[in-house]
């Protein structure tokens, strides 16, 4: 069900490095994501997955190197150009990032009103329309603190569609979920994607996930600080040269058949 | 913990034998809720000049064991690890060879373990020091931004919800009107009480009504609302700004290209930078009136005597110079409040330290420029 990206390279990540302070997490960072891609950040605990996020989405400027978003450099630019490169981004934050004195509908008018001319009639039935299409229908005058986790999450992720993004960023989508909502996320994920030719980029290290929708990945590896492989996370499992990243996509139990080759 | 019903105490006892082997024998229960013996003089020993080459255990004895055993079978572990002396755990029951083995799988990683021993009394003054220094410099890089975030309002290009700024007018307004008009009636009461007292002996009873009035418009007036104001709305921003960077709402706000300063700080900035000097106002009428009611009580002036008074006593420039006061308290109080917030870190201690922050930097604030309003205003003849 997961096909490769077909579309052009769009998103470019160059020489990027990043650091807290003088503490350098990675270094070196280099790869690409196709329109269409449903891209994956792993990588270990603590090795900056979700910093890389941050980078990719404006948060935290990178101490080295630069993303290019359709060719246009993301870090280069002046605030403004930023700020108008991110209407085109949706971001799903690890616990929702709902704005908590606002209802859920109001969470999800906030990007319409500031950005679009609709009405308030108009926002109110996009708020509407998407939270049904994360199954919250009914839910929209509950404020964030009223629902649970899962569904503030997807809460979460009616609000990062709000604009109809070009690429939604997921930080950790499946954490906190049971396995049913974790799958039907990832099915709503893989819905996205061939409906509205949304690029996805996710950080997460479930296994299942990966291996289930997964186009396109990065490997990020915590004692060399750099990754350690890019491509279809099957084939990398299978045929990575790098045992750790093998090992890694194994659980750390490789079939006898594929190490002994 | 309770103690276990019944328990066999918990025994040790060693034997020396030949080509440096250290038998050790364990009795009875070693459970963490039982009386187990010292064990230290034996780890010195281990670690001393007659350290044995191999320490092995005799456990027919042993009966429960748990966590209590574990430790002292852990201490003795690393002492022989540091002295390379062979430790032979076969005489252990099974369960606590494997325990054993699982704490010292994973070798501890270098550089982990924090020092725990504390700086010298001038390092810790030094590091305080430069520490405030930082701080004092962050304020004042929090004030420009906010200042070019009241630009951006000029120029009509600040985005941030209406609702919200009348939500924190509410709050910064209508809602400290209680506490504002008690603790300012009160503080009216006592100055005239204290200037009755005194000004009676010299028949100029009269006067209490000037005290009260100056004092109020010129100064306690802005000083009392802007303390009550860093005390519940500054530590509330802190709060909220704080719970809000916890939770990641202020990244969602950048992520989606709007400013926090704009969205966040700039409404709570507006709605006490323009309540304060309204509350001052306030409390300034409040304030002349405790002192009438305890004036009257106290001396023999009548309620017209002592309001012509008062109003004879305050000139316009007081009332100005007092608001002005207020509008800067209001500014710090609303820096303070909302530099502690967007500064905290993530976690629930971090809020609390912001909260704590907010309102200690609120007042030493106000205080501070109290001092220095009012030698410019002498210096000015205000």
């Amino acid at each position: 069900m997961a096909a490769a990206g077909t579309g052009q390279v769009q998103i470019v990540v160059q020489n990027m490095s990043m650091a807290y302070g003088d503490f350098v997490i990675q270094k070196d960072l280099n790869f690409e994501i196709r329109r269409g891609d449903i891209f994956v950040i792993m990588g270990g605990s603590g090795c900056g997955k979700s910093t890389l996020l941050r980078q990719l989405i404006g948060l935290k400027p990178p101490v080295q190197g630069d993303v290019f978003y359709d060719g246009a450099s993301f870090w280069q630019g002046s605030d403004a150009d930023r700020d108008l490169m991110k209407r085109h981004f949706g971001v799903l934050f690890q616990a929702g990032a709902l704005w908590s004195s606002m209802t859920l509908a109001e969470n999800i008018g906030l990007p319409l009103r500031q950005y679009t001319r609709l009405g308030e009639a108009e926002i109110r039935a996009v708020a509407a329309y998407k939270l049904a299409l994360v199954g919250l229908s009914g839910f929209e005058d509950y404020y964030p603190d009223e629902i649970s986790g899962g569904m503030k999450k997807r809460a979460g992720l009616a609000r990062a569609m709000a604009m109809d993004p070009d690429i939604l960023f997921f930080d950790e989508p499946s954490a906190g979920l049971d396995p049913l909502s974790a799958r039907l996320l990832d099915e709503l994920i893989v819905e996205l994607r061939d409906t509205l030719q949304t690029t996805i980029v996710m950080v997460t290290h479930e296994l299942a996930s990966i291996m289930a929708i997964g186009t396109n990945s990065v490997f990020l590896d915590t004692e060399t600080k750099t990754q350690l492989a890019t491509g279809n996370p099957r084939e990398l499992r299978d045929h990575c040269p790098d045992q750790r990243v093998r090992e890694f996509l194994w659980r750390g139990v490789e079939p006898a058949s594929l190490t002994g080759a | 913990m309770p103690e276990p019903a019944s328990t066999t105490n918990a025994s040790i006892h060693c034997e020396r034998r030949g080509s440096g082997v250290l038998l050790i024998r364990l009795g009875g229960d070693w459970l963490l809720a039982a009386t187990r013996p010292a064990t230290v003089a034996l780890l010195t020993e281990l670690a001393g000049p007659e350290a044995p080459a191999r320490i092995e255990f005799d456990t027919q004895t042993l009966g429960r064991w748990d966590t209590g055993l574990m430790v002292f079978l852990s201490a003795v572990r690393r002492v022989a690890e540091s002295r390379s002396a062979a430790l032979d755990t076969t005489g252990l029951p099974e369960g606590a060879q494997k325990l054993l083995d699982l704490a010292f799988a994973v070798p501890e990683r270098a550089g982990a373990r924090r020092s725990r021993s504390a700086d010298s009394l001038v390092v810790r003054v030094g590091k305080a020091t430069l520490q405030t220094l930082d701080h004092a410099r962050e304020l004042l890089a929090f004030l420009g931004r906010l200042t070019q975030s009241f630009g951006r309002l000029l120029r009509g290009q600040a985005v941030f919800d209406r609702a919200d700024l009348m939500t924190f007018f509410y709050q910064a307004g209508a809602q400290a009107l209680g506490i504002v008009s008690l603790i300012s009636f009160l503080i009216g009461v006592i100055f005239a009480f204290v200037g009755a007292y005194q000004m009676e002996q010299f028949g100029a009873g009269i006067y209490v009504a000037n005290l009260v009035a100056v004092a109020m418009v010129r100064e306690m007036a802005a000083i009392m609302t802007g303390i009550i104001m860093a005390g519940r709305t500054g530590a509330a921003f802190a709060a909220q700004l704080g719970t809000m960077k916890v939770n990641e709402e202020t990244d969602a706000l950048r992520a989606l290209g709007l400013n926090p300063m704009d969205f966040l700080v700039l409404p709570r900035a507006i709605a006490l930078i323009v309540m304060m000097p309204l509350l001052t106002l306030y409390a300034d009428l409040l304030g002349i009136a405790g002192g009438m009611v305890a004036a009257l009580a106290m001396l023999d002036i009548s309620f017209v005597q002592y309001l012509e008074q008062s109003f004879g006593a305050v000139q316009l420039h007081d009332l100005f110079g007092g608001l002005f006061k207020s509008l800067v308290y209001g500014t710090l109080v609303t820096v303070a409040g909302c530099q502690q917030g967007m500064a905290c870190g993530n976690s629930a201690r971090a809020v609390g330290d912001a909260t704590t922050g907010a309102v200690v930097m609120g007042i030493l604030l106000i205080v501070i420029s109290a001092s220095v309003l009012t030698v410019i205003y002498t210096v000015l003849n205000i």
